[in-house]
Parts: structure tokens; sequence; C-alpha cells
């Protein structure tokens, strides 16, 4: 399977994506991304991380100690009403981006 | 709610940074032992699956340091980080450190000086409650002080203020039985305690009730610092009798220890009341309009605009001068601050911090280019270090901001630096006496202000010099840089050039106007003032402090002239009121005989000094007409006097027409000129055509007598004979013996402070343009020694050497110069104000700075030089 580079970004759109659907860990986070995108989208792992702490920085996300699934210790992040209501935007923005450059770059119409 | 997000995130970065690395680090961990998990359960075995989760995660230090970073508490951390590099970066280099922060440290003490004097002298009000409602009130048209019955006009008739006083100064002896010493007063009216608002230390202060028409209030308050000086802080002295010239006064109390009257400088001993003056002064002049000496201080009352005021006073002006055409004519008041003595200081003292603030601020300037030349210098050099930390991966804004970093650090060190330096320079100008026998203090104390500015100027400059190399840094190839060995040198005239030629302007402006100034001074100090002080020694006395009634007066000094005429030594011997280029000249209108209005727009404004028999010849100046005053002109021959080539032109037309001719005088009285002297300096020594009557002093009597006493003698030797003379008349006499040039002290002090603060700044400025070229001399030779070396293995000669050493240094120093000197010429202009006779248009100033700054070029090249001679080709050849 032909995976993508993410766009520059693009990560913090994913992640407030993924978490928008529950609380999750940063490991979860990235099981979840490879999820909702079918395994299309390459995230170096590492690079999850600064991209968490910024959005916790922003007040988009909350983060809380918890035991995870298979019993270890993890942090587990949720989205705040800020969060969500960036999501929102940024979604919508990148609708209209993407629409857009599509269909820029879609099949030329037939030369009359 | 993101702020307070990121301010909780900030401060728990700050200050539990362990903590959160911590807990970043169990995070990534955790992590890693989920995806461990996920793959064991695929099959591996626990090791090979721990293994490949840290592979597929990447660099756990990069992206925790990304992370942390990301909780924006990293700032510090850096910041601490660049800090430490900094330290060890400038330790590496001690000589750099040191010109680098001792150039800051010119730059920051001067401008920290400058700006003191501002805020103490300017900008500070002082010490009163509510100050800015208290405005000097000046008169316009004569020179700035009031007579008293204009002052009870505006003070039972101006609507805007509050309260309004008067004041001025009398010099007195106090003698509290152990012998009497001299001391200034300051004659206030009743009310001058109540409208500044000020309570007393100590016992009581007078009041407006205690006043009740002249003499009736022999009272005197103590000023705190001259109490604890002289009364040893005894409160006993509260309701104690003292004389005060002679006369019983009763102390009252003592004032506050911060009070010292509305004016910075000027500071009296005591306080009497005003009504009182006519005993301390020795004549009576309360009830005549036309006698101008107080000042007048109001306070304003609360609401009232200063245009309401101005108004106000305008109206009042205008009613004055119709009730009393004679004396108020053309009468106008002006308002000024009364921490300067209004313009009567103020004037001269703001053109001179103005003055000083440029200057300064030219000094920081230079330096700054100074301290951007040496960073690019330093940048360039370590091309390779900062080419291999981009290689590395590290991020320009990274790089400079360590550089930045490292220029803030030297510019906080030197700003320390400088501060310190000028904080005991400015506690030391807190406690000069700059004029003798008179309490002018300067009140340029530090304060709050005066750091946060020496800081905040520190922080900008480090920020304007550490700039400097941006361009350089951020235009770097790493590539290139590393594979050339070393950075060729460009031919072409460099961003470096322009700022060493920059500076190098600034300093020579810097010599130039402060050569100018010196040179001025000096010539000022041995200019003629129609006077020859050479020699010459003052005796002041004061009879109404000894009590000696109007009619003993004239006898006593004609018998102190006469005993000092009998010291072997003595040559001549006369005596006047006063002398030209005293503190205490008076002014008076002279008319044309032919005048029949004597109003004060007819006048002609002239000095008065009363003086014997024999003064001129006593005093050296030259009689062009007519005769000296003789013993036969006294009160029994009509009126004559004696005037200057000044006044005989301007009232008379010529020398010639005035001897024989006839003046008036505001009384009416006709005058017959005697004689015509030669022009000479009278108030002080910068001014132009001061026109000057002399009257003969057994016609206008005084009892303040200057001893004119010229000899042969050590003055030394003849001030202890003397003493002895004067005692052996009346041993109960005060009086003070000094040379004539020692009493012109307070005439040069303007030119004096002028020309060593330009001095001083012409020192620095030298200075810094020894650091500036010495550094890219110093440089421009460590760059090239393998090109020095290369050329010496091939033959050259010395000559050739220096020439390819310095030549360009040397280059931009005489182009650097050439500018100065042309930008230093129209600073004598704005010099002339201050400094008498300040040209730049004079060979000695043109050839001093040319010298000067070839000099400091010779002084500053001198190690580089010597270092590019002593190249030796094989150690260059051995470390390639």
């Amino acid at each position: 399977m032909v995976q993508a580079q993410l766009l520059p970004g693009t990560l913090d759109l994913l992640i407030l994506r993924a978490v928008s659907l529950g609380p999750l860990h940063g490991y979860g986070v990235l099981l979840r991304i490879e999820q909702i995108s079918g395994g299309a989208l390459l995230i170096e792992q590492g690079a999850l991380y600064p991209g968490l702490f910024r959005l916790l920085r922003q007040g988009l996300l909350t983060a809380d100690w918890g035991v995870s699934e298979n019993n270890r210790r993890a942090k587990f992040y949720e989205l705040t009403a800020a969060g969500r209501k960036r999501l929102h935007e940024e979604t919508e923005s990148w609708n209209r981006l993407s629409g857009a450059i599509a269909s820029a770059l879609g099949p030329q119409p037939e030369e009359a | 709610m993101k702020l307070f997000a990121w301010i909780s995130s900030v401060t728990t970065a700050l200050f539990k940074r362990s903590c959160v690395s911590d807990e970043i680090q169990e995070e990534l961990d955790s992590h890693i032992q989920l995806r461990a998990d996920d793959l064991e359960r695929s099959g591996m075995t626990r090791r090979a699956a721990e293994r490949q989760a840290r592979l597929e995660f990447g660099g756990v230090a990069r992206f925790k340091d990304q992370s942390y970073e990301a909780t924006g508490g990293s700032f510090f951390e850096r910041l601490m980080q660049d800090v430490r590099f900094g330290l060890r970066m400038l330790r590496k280099s001690p000589g750099f450190s040191i010109v680098a922060i001792l150039t800051l440290a010119f730059g920051i003490g001067a401008n920290t000086i400058a700006f003191s004097i501002l805020n103490g002298l300017v900008l500070r009000p002082n010490h009163l409650p509510l100050p800015r409602n208290l405005y000097m009130v000046e008169e316009g048209t004569h020179h700035f002080q009031q007579s008293y019955p204009d002052y009870l006009d505006m003070r039972d008739r101006s609507r805007a203020f509050e309260g309004v006083l008067a004041f001025n100064f009398a010099p007195v002896g106090l003698d509290s039985g152990a012998g009497s010493t001299r001391a200034l007063a300051l004659q206030a009216t009743g009310n001058y305690f109540d409208v500044l608002g000020v309570q007393p230390f100590l016992g009581r202060f007078f009041h407006g009730t205690d006043e009740h028409g002249p003499d009736s209030a022999p009272y005197v308050v103590l000023n705190y610092a001259y109490w604890q000086a002289h009364f040893q802080g005894d409160p006993g002295i509260v309701g104690r009798t003292v004389q005060l010239n002679k006369y019983p006064f009763t102390v009252l109390g003592v004032a506050p220890p911060d009070f010292r009257g509305t004016a910075l400088f000027f500071i009296p001993d005591m306080w009497t009341p005003l009504v009182n003056q006519a005993q301390l002064e020795g004549i009576a002049k309360l009830t005549d309009r036309g006698y101008r000496d107080t000042w007048i201080v109001g306070r304003v009352r609360p609401g009232v605009t200063r245009g309401q005021l101005v108004t106000d006073l305008d109206s009042l002006a205008k009613a004055l001068e119709k009730e009393h055409p004679k004396e108020d004519d053309a009468l106008s008041f002006a308002l000024a601050r009364p921490e300067l003595m209004g313009d009567y200081v103020g004037a001269a003292a703001r053109a001179f911090v103005t003055g000083l603030m440029l200057l300064a601020g030219l000094i920081l300037l230079a330096a700054c280019a100074n301290l951007g030349s040496l960073f690019s210098a330093r940048a360039a050099d370590r091309s390779k270090e900062i080419a291999l930390r981009l290689a590395l991966g590290s991020s320009r804004k990274r790089i400079m901001r360590q550089l930045l970093t490292e220029a803030v650090m030297v510019s906080l060190a030197g700003g320390a630096v400088g501060l310190a330096g000028s904080v005991a320079l400015l506690n030391w100008l807190c406690t000069w006496r700059p004029v003798p026998d008179f309490p002018v203090m300067l009140p340029v104390s530090p304060d709050v202000t005066v750091y946060v500015v020496a800081v905040l100027l520190a922080l900008i400059s480090g920020l304007v010099f550490g700039m400097v190399p941006v361009r350089q840094v951020l235009a770097s190839d790493p590539y290139q840089v590393i594979k050339s060995s070393a950075s060729g040198v460009s031919r072409r005239l460099s961003f470096r050039d322009v700022l060493l030629a920059a500076q190098i302007s600034l300093c020579a402006v810097l010599v130039t106007a402060s050569l100018v100034a010196v040179r001025g001074l000096v010539r000022s100090l041995h200019g003629t003032f129609g006077i020859d002080t050479a020699n010459t020694m003052l005796v002041h006395t004061n009879l109404a402090m000894a009590r000696y009634s109007i009619e003993q007066q004239p006898m006593m000094q004609r018998r102190m002239l006469d005993a000092v005429q009998g010291i072997p030594g003595v040559t001549a011997a006369a005596y006047g009121n006063s002398v030209p280029l005293d503190t205490n000249t008076a002014y008076r209108n002279a008319y044309a005989d032919s005048t029949t209005d004597l109003k004060e727009s007819n006048a002609t404004q002239v000095t008065e000094y009363d003086v014997s028999w024999g003064f001129f010849r006593t005093a050296g100046t030259r009689v062009l007409a007519g005769r000296e005053f003789t013993l036969q002109d006294d009160r029994s021959a009509p009126p004559v006097a004696v005037v200057n080539a000044e006044f005989a032109r301007k009232v008379f037309g010529s020398v010639e027409k005035a001897v024989g001719g006839h003046f008036k005088v505001s009384s009416g009285m006709r005058i017959e000129v005697v004689g015509v002297t030669e022009d000479g300096k009278y108030i002080n020594i910068n001014e132009d055509g001061q026109a000057a009557m002399f009257r003969p002093i057994l016609q206008a009597p005084s009892s303040v007598t200057y001893l004119v006493v010229r000899s042969e003698r050590d003055p030394q030797d003849l001030t202890d004979t003397l003493r002895r003379t004067i005692q052996g008349l009346d041993p109960g006499l005060l009086f003070s013996i000094r040379t004539w040039r020692q009493t012109m002290g307070p005439s040069f002090f303007p030119a004096r402070v002028a020309a060593m603060s330009l001095g001083a700044l012409g020192v620095l400025g030298a200075l810094l343009s020894v650091t500036g070229v010495f550094g890219m001399a110093a440089y421009s030779v460590s760059k090239r020694l393998r090109e020095f070396g290369i050329r010496i293995a091939l033959g050259a000669q010395r000559a050739e050497v220096l020439h390819a050493a310095l030549g360009r240094t040397f280059r931009l120093l005489a182009m650097g110069s050439v500018m100065g000197l042309l930008l230093g010429l129209p600073t004598g202009k704005v010099l002339a104000f201050i400094v008498y006779k300040a040209t730049p248009w004079d060979p000695v100033v043109l050839g001093g700075v040319v010298l000067t700054m070839l000099t400091l070029g010779l002084v500053a090249g001198w190690i580089p030089a010597r270092r590019a001679l002593a190249t030796d080709p094989l150690i260059l050849l051995r470390e390639e």
C-alpha cells in the first residue's frame, strides 16, 4: 500500500479528529489515525507528542493519567469545548481547500 | 481561558522543570511499552518487540525536547543554555570581552550621568507637597526679580493663586555667643511656610500673623543641616536669642531635614521674615516699587489651569502698569518652574543638559557602532563554529538567539560597570560645592528612574549591536564555509568598514567639541575683562553686619583703606561696593539728559559700581578720557560718574561727547560724566556690550565693600598681614580675603563645567575610537596572518607588510576623522552660547583634532602592526 506523507500543519487536525471520537492515550491516537485514514497516512510515532503538547498548551485538549486496556499507566487526552470548535472550523476550511484543489487538479473539460 | 492555560503551563514548566521532563519521559515510555505489547501479541519475543517499538518511535531525546518546547517552558531553559554557552565563549576570549564590556560601560556611564543630571535638574520636582502647583512668577523685562510692593499687589489681587510668597537672599553674620560666623539667610514673607505646606521639625515657623510692619518680626528658623553643624542638634536652641548682624533674633524652630526651600540649589542656612530685611541688608527697600530683588513663588488654586493663571497675571500686570506708570512701565509676568530659580539659572541649565544628553547619546551611538563591528568580526571568526552547528541541525533562529544572548550579556555587564562608575561619580557630584562660600549643590543623586533608564539603555544597545551580524549569519552557507578553510577577505567596502568610519567620525565630533570647549575656556581665562586681576586681593566686608551706623561707615572704610595702603609691598588699594564679575552686581536705569519721561522703555540698562578714589588705577582699568574720582567727589560736590565706552556710545553717541555731558537716573537726578573707561565684562564673561557706570562711593555710600589690594607680595603672606591689619581696627568685624581670581569663580563656573564635561566626553570619544580602530586592525591582521607570512617569505619589506595590514584601517580613520571634523564645526556655534570665545575656526583646534586622531590611530594600530611584522612564515606553513 502506498502511504502519503503528511502535509505540514495537518497533524494537529488529525489529532483533534482522532480524539473527538473519545478519550485516547498517545499510542491510541496513533492507532486511531491509522484506522480512520485506512492506513494511508504515515506518521512518525514520536512526532505525535510535540503536537499533543502543543494542543494541550493551546487549551484544545485536556489530559489525565489513567490505566490502559492492558493495565499500563498512560496519559489520556480528551477534547475541550475550544478543541471541538477548532476541529469544526479546521475541518470546514480543509474541506473548502481540498475541494478547490481537487477541482483545480481534476480532469480538464473537453476542448471544444 | 487560553491565556490562563498558557500561563499555567508556563509556570508549571518553569517551577516544575524536572517534574515536567519526567512526565514526558514517562509518557513516551508508556507509548513504547504499549506498542511493544501489540508487537508481542503479533508473535515477537518481548525483547525484539521492545527493540522494534523503539526503532519505530524515532529519536526519543529529540521528541522529548520538542515536546518540552511545545509545553512553553523551554524558553527559560534555552536562555540558560545560551547564557552558559555565552559565558564559556566570552571566557575563551577575555580580551574581546573586556574591550566590549568597557566600551559599553563608557557609553552607558556617560548616558547615566547625563540623564541623572537631566533628571535631577529638570525632570524631578522638589520635595514639597503638590510641587506641580507651584510656579515662580518672573518679571519679564527686569531680570526676573520683583519688587515688594508689586508682590503685595499680586498676593492681594491675584484670584488664580491660593497663596503667593516672596523671598530673597541675604548674607548675614550670625553670633550665638561664640563669635560671628557668616551664613546665608533666606528672607521670606510670613506666609512662606504655609503656602509651601511644610511643618517644622522642632518649635514653630513664622506666619503672616507675626508680621506687623518693618522690623516687627525678629525671628529665625534654622535649616536642619545648619542646626546640626552649628548647634550640634541641640533642641534647647528653640526660644534662644542669637545675634544676626548684631540685631537680636529669636530662634523659633528648625525646618525638617529634607526642606531646602523651593530651589534645588541656593540652599539657605536659615529663614528670616522679609519684613526685617532692613536690619540684615542695611537699607530699607520694602516700599520702593522700583527696587526689584525678591523672587515670587505662588501656589495655584486647585482646578485653575495654566492658561487662566496667565490671563489673571496679565491683567494684573496691565493694571499695575496703569497705576504706577513710572516704576511698572512695561511690566510683564512670566511663569517658570521654581526648582531652577526660573529662567535665572534654568535657561542655561536646560541648554547645558540638552547639550550633554546629545553628546552622551553620540557616545552611546559610537559605542554601539564599535561593538557592532566587533561582534560582526567575531561572528565572521566563528563562521566555522556556526557552520558546524548549522550542519548538525541547529536552526538559524537558534544561532541568532544565541548570538543575541551573548550581545545582551555583554551589554548588561557593561551597563552594570558603567552604572556603578556613574553612581560613584554622581554621589561625588552631590557633595561637590562648586562655588566657595555659597551653598550651591547639584542634586543629581540617582533614583529608580535613573537605574531603569540605564538598564533599558544597556538592553537596547545590546540588541542594536547584537543585530549587526544577523545578515552575516543568515547568509552563511555551511557547506562553503567548511570547505574553504578561510573566508576570503572582501575587497569592497563592507558594512563593518562603514560602521568603523561612522564610529570614528562620531568620536572626531566629540574630540572637536571638547577641544573647542577647552580652548574657549583657556582663552576666556586669559581674556581681557577691563580689569587686571593678577596680583590683586579682595577683602570683602559688610559693616552693617557689625552694626556700624550709616554715618560711621565711610569713616571706618577710610580707616581700613589707609591701614591697608600702609602695608609694605602694597602698590595700590581702593574699594567699591561691588566689583565687575562679582555675583552681586546691581542694575540701574540711565536716561539721556534730554529724556523727560523717565519710564522703563526709554532707559538704558547699566550696571552700577560705587567706587573710591584710585579705583581704576588699582583695578587696572584704563581711563580713555577724562579723569578718575578723587577725594573731593563727595556729597558736597555735584554728582559725577565715570562711564564705560559702551555707555558713552549708547547714551551720548561717542566717547568724546560723553566727557562733560550729563545723564539722568530714575530718581531724576542729573549726573555729570567726568571720565570714560575701557569696556569690560560685568555680569558674566559671555556678555557683549554691557553698559556700566561708576559713581564715587562718597556720593553713593554702601555698607558692603570690596577692598581691592594690589601688591608685589605673595598672596598667602599678604593674606595674613591683611587679616592682622583689619582685626587690629575692629576685632568684631567679619571679613573674607581672597584673590580676585578666586572671587570670579562663579563667572567662570558655567564655562568650567561645560569644558570639564565636554573634555570628559572628548576623552571618552578618543578612548572609543582607540578601541574601535584597535579591534578592526587586530581583526584584519589576524585574518590575514597567512597572507603576511607568504608576503614575508616572498621578501616583502616591512613598509609593504604594514601597508597591507593597516592601510585600509588608516584610510577609514582618515575618512572618519575628516567627516567628524566637518560635523564638529557646527557644534562650535552651539558651544559659543556656553563657553566664551568658543570657535572651531581656530588653527589650534583644527590642528589639535587632526593630531589627536592621528595619535589615536597610531596608538591603536601599534599592537596589530607589531603582530603583522612579527609574522613568522615557518609557523604558518607548519600550521597548515
